[in-house]
């Protein structure tokens, strides 16, 4: 398998939040606008690909019976250097994604990642597994976010183009609005892919 | 694709890995924390003054904080004299959950400004309370002659619109500051 | 006691794990299906979280906090966290066997689930001291619990009716979930928590 099939094959065919239905915390909580949306998938991804990345080149050093407990440490050191990092120099994106930082490392897509394809592949194919997931994940809660603070916040990346005066439908900003949004989003997409199999 | 030999999951090999894992684990998150340590402070120094400044008339420079009446209060000077003290209150009667507010008296005792610090209330009502229109209704204002409680209680303030008891939680964290900067005074 | 009341209350209905806080969304959609799934579920995850926020504010307080290593609260937590699951597994199988069986694959994903870690974290981060966090934990479980039984009543209740194709599945059960946030939120305002 190319490394450019494992990167592409996380934005639509593999997409984690359409299609696998993985990492539902994160995507509800962290998309009240878009660019909310946008850094927590950063985020995420920038973990994913560092972790893809060493559990990939330590796969024939860490025990099977361990390994769970393996990645696990892996995943968390990154999330943990991610934390920091963001607390000294992005502070403002940081009080906003609040406890969704650390809860990266539960996120069931870096560690279904590791298990199913960084234990099995080289360095190079893990990195664009990481690198196509995580953008497809990232475009995802980008699309959600995008959706969500438009109905609710007449803007988009903090471009108001609704004035202000004007009442939006609020409750897209709150988590009902979160659950039906993506509801929504994923119909669509299953009607899509209905249409094509057809 | 050749499946190359992986290390056996004998007790002593997963101790040692595992062990060795966290070890440089620990080393790494270690080494970061300390890097990072100075600039996540001073992001903390930073908000802290510009909340100050922002509630505060011009002054030269900030006393030592003191507690009064379970709030926090911080005095500022121009030289030797106090030109107005700063109170960090909280309500815990807020639509959501706590309001946290930044109140700057002047030398006086008058409110100069308020910032809000954190709230949880609803997106379109009662989080209008950080709305100039709103909040700087009292600004100017002296506790003494200027009713702090919304009109509906007999008060001079406008609430919001639909959003009364957002309004009220924010006035009863600022009457809160009013009390301790009075009990902080003596 | 009635600060302890009310932020049981509280912990429950106005601040629901999953309605309001978003933690515990892939079990809570992965186990739904099935009453008696969800009950078995719902009880685990009371176990577990509870156990395990109260080994990690241990840890925390004695032993991260005293070395200066608070930053390590990651690492530590989640690694508490799957021991703890590991070791909940193995009693499990000695001492109940159907019950190991009923709850079969879904014991070792409450690693996974955001919901413990969270409010390992969560208490942490509120500065509540043990009796606190215990009582907020066991709230929030049974928040949780609340929140999946009732979804998989309403789940079992859907697969009678005709659903167009496309709204199969997660659409169908995401916008239902949104309406039950939407009947969670007349709680708002409920309780003014003391701390």
């Amino acid at each position: 398998m190319s490394a450019w099939k494992e990167f592409t094959k996380g934005f639509i065919k593999e997409n984690p939040t359409f299609v696998l239905l993985l990492g539902m915390c994160p995507t509800l909580g962290t998309t009240t606008s878009s660019i909310n949306g946008l850094s927590m998938g950063l985020a995420a991804t920038v973990v994913l690909i560092c972790s893809n990345c060493v559990i990939s080149m330590l796969k024939n050093v860490i025990p099977d019976k361990v390994r769970i407990p393996g990645f696990i440490v892996v995943i968390a050191s990154f999330v943990t250097v991610v934390d920091l990092v963001m607390q000294a120099y992005l502070p403002d994106l940081y009080e906003t994604l609040g406890l969704f930082i650390p809860l990266i490392v539960v996120n069931c897509i870096i560690l279904g990642r590791a298990e199913a394809f960084a234990s099995k592949n080289g360095v190079l194919l893990s990195a664009a597994d990481g690198l196509g997931i995580g953008l497809g994940f990232t475009m995802s809660l980008t699309i959600l976010g995008s959706v969500r603070e438009i109905l609710g916040n007449g803007s988009v990346f903090g471009f108001q183009f609704i004035p202000e005066n004007i009442d939006k439908i609020l409750l897209f900003i709150m988590p009902p609005g979160a659950f039906i949004a993506l509801g929504f989003l994923i119909a669509f997409v299953n009607h899509i892919k209905n249409r094509k199999a057809a | 694709m050749a499946d190359k030999k992986k290390l056996e999951s004998s007790f002593k090999n997963m101790l040692i890995v595992l062990a060795a894992i966290s070890l440089v684990s620990a080393l790494a998150i270690g080494f970061t924390y300390t890097k990072t340590k100075p600039a996540a402070e001073k992001v903390q120094l930073e908000k802290s003054k510009k909340a100050l400044e922002a509630v505060l008339p011009a002054f030269e420079k900030l006393g030592d904080k003191y507690e009064a009446e379970g709030c926090r209060l911080t005095p500022a000077y121009k030289g030797e004299e106090l030109v107005g003290t700063a109170v960090e209150a909280v309500s815990k009667k807020g639509f959501g959950g706590d309001v946290q507010i930044l109140v700057g008296f002047d030398a006086e005792g008058r409110i100069h400004n308020t910032a809000v610090l954190s709230i949880k209330e609803t997106p379109g009502l009662g989080s209008n309370m950080t709305n100039p229109k709103f909040k700087d209704q009292v600004n100017g204002k002296d506790p003494e002659n200027f009713k702090l409680s919304v009109k509906k209680d007999g008060g001079d303030v406008d609430a919001i619109t639909a959003a009364t008891i957002s309004s009220r939680a924010f006035l009863d964290a600022l009457n809160k500051a009013v009390a301790a900067y009075r009990s902080g005074k003596k | 006691m009635t600060g302890y009341i009310l932020v049981f209350i509280s912990a429950i209905l106005v601040n629901n794990i999953v309605f309001a806080q978003f933690l515990g969304i892939c079990p809570f959609l992965g186990v739904s299906n099935k009453v008696s799934t969800s009950v078995g579920m719902g009880a685990a995850v009371l176990f577990v979280m509870t156990l395990a926020t109260t080994v990690t504010w241990l840890l925390y307080n004695l032993v991260l906090i005293p070395l200066n290593i608070g930053f390590m609260q990651t690492v530590a937590y989640i690694l508490v966290i799957a021991a703890l699951v590991q070791m909940v597994e193995i009693i499990l199988k000695k001492v109940s066997q159907p019950l190991y069986q009923a709850l079969g694959v879904f014991l070792p994903l409450i690693t996974t689930n955001c919901a413990v870690l969270g409010v390992a974290i969560l208490v942490t981060q509120k500065n509540y001291n043990l009796l606190q966090s215990v009582v907020y934990t066991i709230a929030t479980a049974l928040g949780f619990f609340l929140a999946l039984v009732i979804f998989a009543g309403i789940r079992e209740r859907l697969e009678l009716y005709e659903i167009p194709e496309a709204m199969k599945g997660a659409p169908i059960a995401l916008v239902t979930a949104g309406l039950l946030a939407l009947a969670f939120m007349g709680f708002t305002g409920l309780i003014a928590v003391p701390w």
